[in-house]
């Protein structure tokens, strides 16, 4: 998962928390700019950030309603049941008084302009920049996440900006961004703001792409795919136990969204992190690359990228790269066209190659686009059709 | 009766207060007075469970009154601490001088929350032991308030507020699969605690008393209620600044539910009329949840266990990893007064 440069706290005192709360109305005052702050170059025209939390609050659209004002989550597999006054697993949905409520529509905690391929996608509009924003939570838990200050908290604990679709929609095409990224958090868990402004981007000829773990029930997946133009998924492991142990979620459901993306024709791309001695096995990456071609077919992008100690993992290092090349001979072993190594700067494995001639079709290093060589997305050397989104 | 609202006026208090550090100061009362060990400390001999009940101690109009709440826990504190006069044992849990935190539990609201006659008894007998800064504290400013308590973020003396006052560390901490953010009313504010449990059903783990309340000082408690619980409540109280400060625990019986918590389901409550007592939060959670079973099984309910919700993370807070006390009935001396 991609690691967005600023989490706000409200609570904070250390410097660099002073500092962004310090700098957001400041910036807010000088020509209404929210800054992406530190390490962000963009200025966002965002309204200040907020403490009235009743304009985030809107009534969920994927649940049931139980006997006893209860509530049954049906967002994501976990169905949470959820009691009067508490909240789902995600921690940014809460029964009040048995109707089941959203607590982040157009509650931004973080958003910056970044590369497609940071997300990444390297077959969904290379070079282009993505407006990319996230809300709180997440629907899992997982011990690597680099996010954890945005993801596993929750959302009244992070100073947060009023963004309703419609301004999303606007900032993006003023700061010539195509498209719409949802990241850095879970996707999912905001789903009904995904949904509305993918609506209100398309209006205004914006184009939506999802970053999810793909932990998510059918039906709204469904009408996810109904409004988005991509979604890359993070798949954390090719094992129930790891899923179990270290992610808290479960594989197979994964596993479902995944083909339910690809029937529905939505462009995927999928990741897997490989975290040194927990799902880095032969058997693994084999299992995953045969899982892949059988059902999705050999087309479908897949990025092993390094990990890097954080959150609940601190104890281990980062991924070795010849892990990361292993991961990659096996997939292209078994016969995937297109296996990236990420997180690794510079390696030939960033860029894209056609899988008829070899010739490299798309050149990147790291972010960086150094070339396409392609024409109406195919190989410009042997024609060959390379699968993307390529406009 | 007019409801209480709870705490007092800062005025009442200081002036309280003020006199009774005159007497305290007089008397040099707590001056090197050994002090119960942390729960999280519970030692290898039998842990007291004191259960102290009296159907007197409700009002005719359903409701509480504050001097029949004050006797029942005086009668459990001496009974918990072997003592003979009602100040002597909170000069074993609290020194004069420290910052002392009352943690409530209010997520029910008014129905089934921390009784304010309860915390108002307790008040006063920390004044009386020369406390002179005492917190009421719980998740959120909205808890307290849907549970009649009186906010009061600011001042000295008494202050009552929610973890959104305050909010949380900003470092981690962990032990087991948890691993959280703890409010800093805890970690900053309160040199020692006492947990204020209700004695009541949870609609996931089983039942929500001393190790669970412990919910309430962490920034995640919805990532913690898979498999019922299980390792989850232990491991949070297993948090070193939880089992260091966290020293007596007192759970509120006068109102108890026995099925639909941890929500308030006034069809399921019944006027158990009592308080427990104990400095060993597994063995005051073992008896509070046979309490509880037994109750369902009179009134023909389904076992914990039948429902997958039996709080085996009782157990968990027991074992060798964790040693946050007992739930061995052969080492649970059970007091009924």
């Amino acid at each position: 998962m991609e690691k967005p440069s600023v989490v706000r706290s409200p609570w904070s005192v250390d410097r660099r928390t002073f500092l962004q709360s310090a700098a957001l109305p400041c910036l807010a005052a000088c020509g209404g700019a929210l800054a992406g702050l530190a390490n962000s170059a963009p200025l966002f025209a965002f309204p200040p950030p907020t403490e009235d939390d009743s304009q985030f609050i809107r009534e969920a659209r994927f649940y049931e309603k139980l006997p006893y004002k209860k509530t049954k989550c049906k967002l994501c597999p976990r169905e949470c049941v959820i009691d009067d006054q508490e909240r789902g697993y995600c921690g940014v949905r809460e029964n009040r008084g048995g109707t089941y409520h959203t607590l982040v529509h157009s509650r931004v905690v973080t958003a910056h302009i970044d590369p497609i391929e940071k997300k990444p996608f390297f077959h969904f509009m290379p070079g282009a920049v993505a407006f990319s924003l996230a809300t709180a939570g997440c629907n899992v838990n997982c011990k690597m996440c680099q996010n954890w200050d945005i993801s596993q908290v929750r959302p009244e604990q992070l100073r947060a900006t009023y963004a309703p679709p419609e301004k999303i929609a606007a900032l993006a095409q003023q700061n010539s961004c195509p498209v719409i990224a949802y990241t850095y958090s879970e996707p999912v868990v905001f789903l009904e703001y995904v949904l509305d402004c993918a609506a209100a981007g398309h209006a205004a000829g914006v184009r939506s792409a999802v970053v999810s773990g793909g932990f998510i029930q059918t039906d709204p997946l469904k009408k996810l795919c109904a409004q988005v133009d991509a979604i890359k998924i993070d798949l954390k492991a090719y094992s129930e136990s790891f899923y179990k142990d270290v992610v808290n979620g479960e594989l197979k459901p994964v596993l479902d969204a995944i083909l339910t993306i690809h029937k529905a024709g939505v462009w995927n791309e999928l990741v897997y992190l490989v975290v040194p001695t927990l799902n880095d096995s032969d058997a693994e990456f084999q299992g995953l690359a045969r899982w892949v071609k059988s059902e999705l077919g050999p087309d479908v992008p897949l990025h092993f990228s390094r990990f890097h100690p954080e959150y609940l993992l601190k104890n281990l290092p980062p991924t070795p790269l010849e892990t990361l090349e292993r991961a990659k001979a096996i997939a292209d072993a078994e016969g995937l066209h297109y296996v990236y190594i990420g997180n690794v700067p510079g390696h030939p494995a960033e860029s894209t190659y056609c899988p008829h001639c070899k010739n490299k079709v798309v050149d990147r290093t790291g972010f960086t686009i150094n070339g396409i060589h392609l024409k109406h997305g195919k190989c410009q050397y042997c024609r060959t059709v390379i699968p993307g989104v390529w406009t | 009766m007019s409801k209480p609202t709870f705490p007092p006026t800062r005025r009442s208090f200081l002036q309280q207060t003020f006199m009774l550090g005159s007497t305290l100061a007089a008397l040099k009362v707590g001056d090197g007075s050994a002090l119960a060990l942390p729960s999280g400390s519970v030692d290898a001999a039998r842990s007291r469970v004191v259960i102290a009940r009296d159907a007197k101690v409700r009002s005719a109009a359903s409701g509480f009154d504050s001097a029949p709440v004050a006797r029942l826990l005086d009668r459990a504190m001496q009974a918990a601490f072997d003592c003979d006069s009602p100040v002597e044992p909170w000069k074993k849990v609290v020194r004069p001088g420290e910052v002392v935190g009352l943690k409530v539990n209010c997520l029910g609201g008014r129905g089934n929350a921390t009784r304010p006659e309860l915390v108002e008894a307790i008040t006063e007998r920390l004044r009386q032991a020369g406390i002179t800064e005492i917190v009421i504290w719980d998740r959120q400013n909205s808890d307290l308030e849907r549970a009649n308590y009186k906010l009061a973020e600011h001042g000295s003396g008494l202050r009552c507020f929610g973890n959104d006052a305050l909010g949380f560390e900003n470092d981690l901490s962990t032990f087991g699969k948890a691993g959280s953010l703890l409010c800093r009313t805890l970690t900053q504010v309160c040199d020692a605690v006492i947990n204020l449990p209700v004695l009541k059903d949870h609609g996931i783990a089983g039942v929500t008393l001393a190790l669970k309340s412990m919910f309430g000082a962490i920034h995640n408690p919805n990532k913690y209620h898979s498999d019922a619980g299980n390792p989850y409540v232990a491991d949070v109280f297993a948090l070193a600044p939880i089992r260091q400060k966290v020293r007596l625990h007192i759970c509120d019986g006068l109102n108890a539910q026995y099925e639909g918590g941890p929500s308030f389901m006034p069809q399921w409550m019944w006027p158990y009329n009592g308080l427990l007592v104990s400095r060993d939060p597994v063995a005051l959670d073992y008896v509070g949840w046979k309490i509880i079973a037994k109750k369902r099984a009179e009134v023909g309910m389904k076992p914990f266990a039948e429902l997958k919700r039996e709080p085996v993370y009782i157990a968990t807070a027991a074992d060798a990893e964790h040693r946050l006390g007992t739930c061995d009935p052969k080492r649970i001396e059970q007091v009924e007064i």
